[in-house]
């Protein structure tokens, strides 16, 4: 079966290079047979990607040790479900993962488009599949995962190694949550690469009007949707696998994947910018190259041990590979950036600095600081190397420091760009929209101050939430309203149907108070505290707030691959006894013996009771560590609330059933203006 | 230049200006020089006087131990044998670490663990460590490399 996978590789790799020479061909010679051969190639290619990933997923079912990968990533014992996420556990497989969602995303997208922009599809074909043909030759020479092991005997030839069992996947990554977040991770991405194609292509072909943002408007909206909530999965799954009661540690590893998530954002907001008012044509361009850029360098950030993380790969020699094709395709966009200057013209003028297009303006001003932020703190210490040989690391404070205020900012910006209008916004609709929101959110500051919200980041950002909040919700209630008054609708039925009619302004509002919600969860973080019990015995206990716990047990327990020793702790609130917890102390077997915490986790909407317990020597008595973090269950819910927003915003508007009339055509493009 | 466009410099700059201050505070706030024990060492005197570093090693055999409240090891280069009557210093480029944060421990520290430890220098040369990050799963995968899979090489 490896041989059978080194074989669809081989194929791939051969189909890549025919599908993007007859794509090139094809629309020089205006051969149409020969750019319909080339996008079959493109879906050939993904056909053997495909047949690539799942041999590999057949030699992790059938246990077989032979294959370097295999032998490395699983063991006998190791469930189903993880013999599957190994597939993307280690350096080797997460990279054929990579190629797989981008062949995938390849097919659908050329198949997709095949009758449409016939200008423009060979081109996107081209681009796509270079990728992916950069992807196969790594497979190929330089990380394969068919690789069968094999022993170097001292001053010897290499003989062949075919172990009785692997060494199992690393304790940290058996979690069902790294079952979902690495492909959601990678399909966000990877998603770049379409937009980023189609940009491209816009540019070879001179055609550089909205066409490609309109054509890969659903793309990005739904890339950058789970990209958000795979980044989101990733926090989760720190939070209660990693054990230090938090999810965001301003690790390259997570940096690399907000990275192109806030470019993403920056691009999501101006490309509207130019189906409006034909203007930042230049910058779309280079907003989508530097997000894909973003995402491919994040890829490598992760993996070639540039830069050291707590929860990278293993170091590696593909960074040199990565970096050279990230030069090949940023000077390759540059040039064709530059060379298209002249048809890159802005149709319109900047408006009043009070205006909509003033508002997505400051929206990327701050995205991209805050992008470069986080780049620049996560690369100094190679930086500060290269200028003057001391490695100087900067810890969560610069991160913080940056990004809490320009995060309050872009909450501000959720509120209020989408109520002003286009070019000037009067003083009299100022007042009309945000006097009193403003008046309430002010007002609720002084109560939450009393209650001890002494925090001013903490404070601004609750106020901000309360403020965004109302002017999301009054824009929902005043739209239904109307809607009710003029349809004689009932009130719930017409804020469905105002949704479902304008997916995308609606949408967007529900995504906005996702992050409403997730402001609220953050901000309770400048709250938590932390007590840290060193050998605690049964029957001692501890209060924090209006929280007291009680050690009642200590025992041992066998899982299917690992022996757990745990404690239980009884969670009482003012008294009255609310939950059992169970934290659990792991030894996987296999060649690692590491131990893992396994957290018990008391979630509230207000606050959550985080307990650790790092094992005990004599089954009496152990160590505990206990966190108190506010409204981190906001968090999550706030994520959720994204993600319905972002799936609203990629339905098709549906035309009123009831009516038969069809909107006029100064109707639909008004809706268009509208839509934020 | 019309007066538009001069509003939209003038609040961008306001706002960069202010966000690269932030920035500095936050810097100065969390810079930590990263080091080896080698090149701990090498820097001297100057090692007394940083505020914060990261010194980053493979934690010694048997060398942790709890005192109190606090967990003592020693850290030192890659599968160091440990000679008789040994004690730390900068003869076997060995660092005497005394954790004493108050982050509980993390999961991958234990012995040949590679381990960074934040903290300052101490006068009597040993390092008092306020945060541990160890890095369990690079050993893991060297093991690997060394082993199972050294047809790649």
């Amino acid at each position: 079966m490896a041989q059978f996978g080194q074989f669809a590789l081989a194929i791939a790799f051969i189909v890549a290079i025919y599908a993007i020479v007859a794509s090139l061909i094809g629309i020089r010679a205006r051969n149409d047979k020969l750019i319909a051969s080339g996008r079959n190639a493109a879906v050939c290619n993904c056909i053997a990607i495909s047949t690539a990933v799942f041999s590999l997923g057949y030699l992790f079912l059938t246990n077989d040790f032979s294959v370097a990968y295999i032998a490395a990533h699983s063991s006998i014992d190791l469930p189903l479900h993880f013999k599957i996420s190994s597939i993307w556990g280690g350096q080797e497989g997460s990279l054929l993962f990579w190629s797989w969602i981008l062949t995938v995303y390849s097919a659908l997208v050329i198949i997709q488009n095949r009758n449409r922009h016939r200008a423009m599809m060979p081109y996107v074909t081209a681009v796509l599949t270079g990728t992916s043909l950069f992807f196969t030759a790594m497979h190929l020479f330089v990380a394969n995962p068919f690789k069968l092991g094999g022993i170097q005997m001292p001053g010897g030839p290499v003989s062949l190694f075919h172990p009785n069992d692997g060494a199992g996947l690393n304790p940290l990554l058996q979690d069902t949550l790294m079952v979902i977040h690495p492909p959601m991770l990678y399909a966000g991405l990877v998603g770049l690469a379409v937009p980023y194609a189609f940009a491209i292509a816009a540019l070879i072909t001179r055609q550089l009007g909205d066409t490609w943002i309109r054509t890969t408007r659903r793309w990005t909206m739904a890339t950058w949707g789970i990209l958000g909530i795979g980044v989101l999965l990733g926090g989760n799954w720190a939070y209660h696998e990693l054990g230090w009661g938090g999810f965001w540690a301003w690790d390259p590893v997570e940096n690399a994947s907000l990275m192109p998530w806030l470019i993403g954002t920056a691009f999501l907001h101006s490309v509207m910018v130019q189906e409006k008012k034909g203007m930042l044509k230049i910058w779309n361009v280079v907003l989508i190259v530097a997000a894909y850029t973003m995402s491919i360098f994040g890829t490598t950030l992760t993996r070639s041990g540039l830069v050291d993380s707590v929860h990278a790969f293993a170091k590696s020699d593909i960074g040199g590979y990565f970096m050279a094709f990230i030069v090949v395709t940023v000077s390759g966009a540059a040039y064709l950036i530059l060379d298209r200057l002249p048809y890159l013209k802005a149709e319109n003028q900047m408006g009043s600095i009070v205006s909509r297009e003033s508002s997505f303006l400051f929206n990327n001003l701050v995205l991209l600081v805050s992008c470069f932020a986080v780049l620049w703190g996560t690369m100094f210490p190679v930086l500060s190397e290269w200028w003057n040989g001391n490695k100087i690391t900067v810890g969560a404070p610069f991160f913080n420091r940056v990004n809490v205020p320009i995060a309050i900012f872009l909450l501000f910006l959720t509120g209020v760009g989408p109520l002003l209008a286009w070019r000037k916004a009067s003083t009299n609709s100022l007042k009309r929209n945000f006097l009193i929101p403003a008046a309430i959110a002010l007002a609720s500051g002084i109560p939450l101050y009393l209650f001890g919200v002494n925090h001013f980041y903490a404070w601004l950002s609750l106020v901000m939430s309360i403020f965004v909040g109302i002017i999301i919700i009054r824009e929902f209630y005043k739209g239904a309203q109307a809607r009710a008054y003029g349809t004689g609708e009932r009130f719930h039925e017409a804020i469905v149907n105002l949704t479902m009619r304008n997916t995308r302004r609606y949408g967007g509002y529900i995504i906005h108070f996702g992050f409403v919600l997730l402001f609220i969860g953050w901000s309770g973080q400048a709250f938590s505290e932390k007590v840290r019990l060193p050998e605690s015995r049964i029957g001692s206990h501890f209060q924090i707030h209006q929280f007291d716990l009680r050690v009642e047990d200590m025992g041992v327990r066998q899982g299917p691959n690992y022996a757990a020793q745990y404690a239980s702790v009884s969670l009482y609130e003012y008294g009255r006894k609310i939950a059992m917890m169970s934290p659990e102390w792991r030894k996987y077997g296999g060649r690692d013996q590491q131990g893992t915490t396994e957290v018990a986790i008391h979630s509230t909407l207000k606050s959550d009771m985080y307990l650790v317990f790092q094992g005990s020597t004599d089954g009496v008595s152990g160590d505990f560590t206990i966190y108190y973090n506010p409204l981190v269950m906001w968090v999550w819910i706030g994520g959720a609330v994204l993600g319905i927003g972002t799936l609203i915003a990629l339905l098709p508007n549906r035309q009123t059933a009831s009516k038969k009339r069809q909107p006029s055509k100064a109707e639909q493009t008004e809706e268009i203006g509208q839509a934020v | 230049m019309k007066s538009k466009q001069l509003k939209f410099l003038i609040g961008s700059i306001a706002i960069l200006v202010a966000l690269v201050y932030f920035g500095y505070q936050g810097f100065n706030e969390s810079m930590s020089y990263f080091q080896t024990v080698p090149e701990l060492y090498a820097s001297g005197d100057k090692a007394f006087d940083r505020k914060s570093i990261k010194v980053q090693g493979e934690v010694i055999k048997g060398s942790i131990r709890r005192e109190g409240a606090a967990t003592v090891f020693a850290i030192g280069p890659t599968d160091f044998k440990v000679p008789e009557g040994f004690t730390p210093g900068p003869e076997t480029q060995t660092l005497a670490i005394r954790y004493v944060g108050s982050d509980a421990i993390p999961d991958t520290f234990r012995d040949y663990a590679s381990a960074i430890v934040t903290g300052r220098m101490r006068k009597d040369g040993t390092f008092e460590g306020t945060f541990i990050q160890a890095q369990c799963a690079s050993k893991y995968e060297r093991e690997n490399a060394a082993g199972v899979t050294a047809a790649n090489q």
